[in-house]
């Protein structure tokens, strides 16, 4: 996952302390989240860093009173949702979460696969091409930012909880009690991200193919 | 369970929320199918690359103030 911090009672020590660099690193380490986590709310960028930082400046006012019932992470971006709802619903932004119907369409091509008068209906026609390893420092220089533009195309809702999931690593239940979802809603959004991001790593392993190998 | 069905269920399986009995047909397809294999691996690797994403960050003038503030606090 993005960044290895230490464990939370060093971090919480650490802040309580007044150590700059503990703070700079939890700073680093979990605002990209946070804006992504905060544009989901309200209505623009600008609006977003300053609901993440109006909520660094919670967290400094606060963290005397943090007691580890949740992880010292769950703990920031609850603060900070509190905060962007608040705004987001002075800014009359609906926000995205509350009226949530997954679309569960597929998120494989049908064409990929068999018809049903076929002897195999639902099989892949075609099996789907190995891809190659990315050790290549090009390679995998090209892999992230294919990644990262997968991911900035992705629906609001899709990246946010694509990047609390595989980003920052939380767990399933503390991404529903954090966005008030159910666990169905979390994982279709959390699939069809992922096949999402998946769809455009094949659409490039295939652009590369014959060049590299 | 179909191939076109299965890629619908890889994120559950990788949570372990699937009920019992979907998950034994999720496993034996995928030990018998070539092309599902993959496709889970895949996802994993793509996982896997997701993690290694670092999203946007905040302007320097509001990682400053925000340094600046914590400084301040603890003065």
């Amino acid at each position: 996952m993005g960044v290895v911090l230490p464990a939370d009672d060093v971090l919480v020590a650490g802040l309580r302390a007044g150590d700059e660099e503990m703070f700079a690193c939890v700073l680093n380490g979990w605002s990209g989240s946070m804006l992504r986590l905060a544009r989901s709310f309200v209505s623009t960028a600008a609006s977003a860093e300053e609901v993440v930082q109006d909520t660094w400046l919670a967290v400094l006012e606060g963290i005397g009173r943090f007691e580890g019932r949740s992880s010292l992470q769950t703990w920031v971006y609850r603060i900070l949702v509190n905060i962007a709802r608040k705004r987001g619903s002075r800014e009359h932004r609906t926000v995205p979460w509350t009226s949530l119907a997954p679309y569960d369409g597929p998120t494989v091509d049908p064409s990929r696969f068999r018809d049903g008068d076929d002897r195999y209906p639902g099989g892949w026609r075609v099996f789907p091409e190995h891809w190659p390893n990315t050790e290549n420092e090009v390679l995998a220089h090209e892999v992230r930012a294919t990644v990262a533009a997968a991911i900035e195309s992705l629906p609001v809702r899709q990246q946010v909880v694509l990047t609390l999931r595989d980003i920052d690593g939380q767990s399933a239940e503390d991404v529903c009690a954090l966005l008030d979802i159910s666990m169905a809603n979390q994982r279709v959004l959390l699939h069809r991200a992922r096949a999402a991001v998946r769809g455009r790593l094949e659409q490039y392993f295939a652009s590369t193919a014959g060049v590299e190998r | 369970m179909t191939c076109a069905e299965l890629v619908e269920l890889v994120t559950a399986f990788l949570d372990g929320a699937l009920d019992p009995e979907t998950e034994q047909r999720f496993v034996e397809h995928l030990a018998i199918c070539d092309g599902c294999e993959t496709y889970v691996e895949q996802l994993r690797q793509t996982i896997a690359e997701v993690g290694k994403v670092q999203p946007e960050s905040l302007s320097d003038e509001t990682r400053d103030r925000l340094l600046t503030a914590f400084r301040n606090f603890h003065v």
